[in-house]
């Protein structure tokens, strides 16, 4: 057994050699492969990234009535913050509110004078929720809204205004979501179709030495087995590769992505996770690889 | 120790043997003769298990050819050494790698394969051509390397299918004198061949087969086809 087990391993690598020409093209267009599958990846993170970023920007206030006195507003902040869909709440006094109101109108003039003239603050005490999923903020508006007891202290909910907006952001959410898992299915797909038909092509112009090996008496084992080492070391060898070149290709190309999605760091994001991605494409590619090679081999195995 | 009983084969409806019966016993030279298409390859598939006879059964040894699985066919054919006549080498190993792969299919240690290739390689006179690839070999130099794959594991039957079919006539008689030798030591030899001057001077047992039909099988026979 472990006769054949080291022989296999040794034909392969030695037919891996052999068949430079071969063997090279064939981790060339694996190298392709998983370059796409790289890509995918790093789509998904900055698909992720995107989405994040969206959602932070959603959330609602609830506007509290003047006499509502600060330890009232403060305790129901506390009670909001229990409740299981609420990620995070901020609170934001009168006078807080006058202050970012007067920073963000400062060129205003006219703004600025009527403050002065109105001599009071006219802005109310806020609370910012935001919630843990953005679906969920029909259910803490309807929490809010329905007790009586918060009742008598809320003036508005942002939530009723910014409905139909926020469901938007939601249905584009969702939406992105579906469409990058679905593309990202899809490319996987293509990808591994690649692999698998270069592979199939490389053990179509072998047929002949696996008729010759069947007909010396070896055995199914040991005519695939070295296939199945050679798949393996083209696959380890096309993901090494493919690191090597996605990595300047994500240096190159991470400005532009700026553009479209302003705050991503592609590329330090790459380069922190380059491990991790040479662990997904080693073992993409050597799975791809290997099941290629077992069902390559496998129509020459009948005679 | 060989047998074909009422063997019939037939592809899409027509046939390539019809009813053959014969007997081959141990140590002997045969050579099966015969035009192209007369059936002869089809003798040597059905006797590998390369296929499967459409009527009859094929014995070899133990082994009831025609009843093995797919699996079990490695083991026959480890008792068998086929010579073609387009050599079929393994065009990425050595001279020595391809002798050396029939031992090693068969789990030998490598310190016998180590001992055994050179000596075969001595035999059919290429010991020093062990390290060049086939391609760096000539078409009689390719037949001796493939003679010595065929008979290195020692098995007791080695079948050489048209075997000088592309070599010069010189080479013809190097390879049929090897096979000879080989023969004397006890192999059983089973030659396809539609060479009549190979056939007439051996004087050895003759399978004659015509449209897939056993039309003669003689002692010291020649190659007669009407």
């Amino acid at each position: 057994m472990f006769t054949v087990f080291s022989r296999i391993i040794q034909y392969g690598f030695k037919n891996f050699w052999r068949n430079g020409w071969l063997s090279a093209a064939t981790v060339a267009i694996m190298v392709l492969a998983l370059i796409v599958f790289t890509g995918l990846i790093l789509f998904s993170a900055v698909t992720d990234y995107a989405i994040g970023s969206i959602q932070d920007k959603i959330d609602i206030s609830v506007y509290f009535t003047p006499d509502t006195s600060e330890d009232q507003i403060l305790n129901i902040k506390q009670s909001l913050e229990t409740l299981a869909e609420v990620k995070g709440v901020e609170y934001i006094s009168r006078d807080k509110a006058l202050e970012v109101f007067k920073t963000k109108h400062a060129d205003d003039p006219t703004i600025s004078q009527a403050l002065v003239e109105l001599n009071t603050n006219p802005l109310l005490a806020s609370l910012n929720v935001k919630a843990k999923d953005p679906n969920q903020y029909a259910a803490i508006a309807e929490h809010l809204s329905g007790n009586s007891n918060l009742k008598r202290y809320i003036e508005s909910v942002s939530y009723y205004k910014n409905q139909v907006v926020i469901e938007r952001l939601n249905s584009i959410v969702r939406g992105v979501n579906r469409g990058g898992l679905l593309l990202t299915i899809f490319l996987a797909i293509v990808a591994g179709l690649m692999i698998f038909s270069t592979i199939q092509l490389a053990t179509y112009s072998n047929r002949e030495e696996i008729a010759i090996m069947r007909v010396v008496g070896a055995s199914n084992a040991l005519v695939r087995g070295p296939f199945l080492i050679q798949g393996i070391i083209a696959g380890g060898i096309a993901a090494v590769v493919s690191l090597v070149v996605s990595l300047p290709l994500v240096y190159a190309l991470a400005p532009e992505l700026e553009h479209f999605v302003p705050g991503l760091e592609l590329f330090p994001y790459a380069y922190a996770h380059a491990l991790e991605l040479f662990f997904y494409e080693l073992c993409f590619g050597i799975v791809v690889a290997t099941l290629s090679s077992f069902f390559a081999v496998r129509r020459y195995l009948k005679h | 120790m060989i047998a074909f009983q009422n063997v019939t084969k037939t592809y899409n409806g027509s046939s390539a043997l019809e009813d053959v019966t014969f007997q081959i016993n141990p140590g002997e030279f045969i050579s099966l003769a015969g035009r192209s298409g007369a059936g002869k390859s089809t003798v040597i598939k059905l006797l590998v298990g390369e296929e499967k006879p459409t009527k009859g059964r094929v014995f070899f040894g133990q082994y009831e050819v025609n009843k093995l699985k797919n699996k079990e066919l490695p083991v026959l054919r480890r008792h068998i050494g086929i010579v073609f006549q387009e050599f079929r080498l393994l065009p990425t190993k050595t001279a020595y790698e391809n002798v050396a792969f029939a031992l090693e299919v068969a789990g030998r240690p490598i310190k016998e394969i180590h001992e055994l290739v050179p000596q075969v390689l001595d035999m059919v006179g290429l010991a020093d051509k062990g390290v060049n690839f086939p391609h760096q070999l000539s078409g009689g130099e390719k037949q001796r390397v493939a003679i010595a794959r065929a008979m290195v594991h020692r098995p007791e039957v080695i079948i050489a299918d048209e075997p000088t079919g592309n070599l010069d006539p010189f080479h013809t008689w190097e390879i049929i004198n090897l096979l000879q030798k080989i023969n004397q030591l006890g192999t059983t030899l089973i030659l396809a061949t539609h060479d009549k001057e190979i056939i007439n001077a051996l004087e050895k047992r003759v399978i004659t087969l015509d449209h897939g039909r056993l039309i003669r099988d003689e002692e010291k026979g020649k190659y007669i086809l009407v």
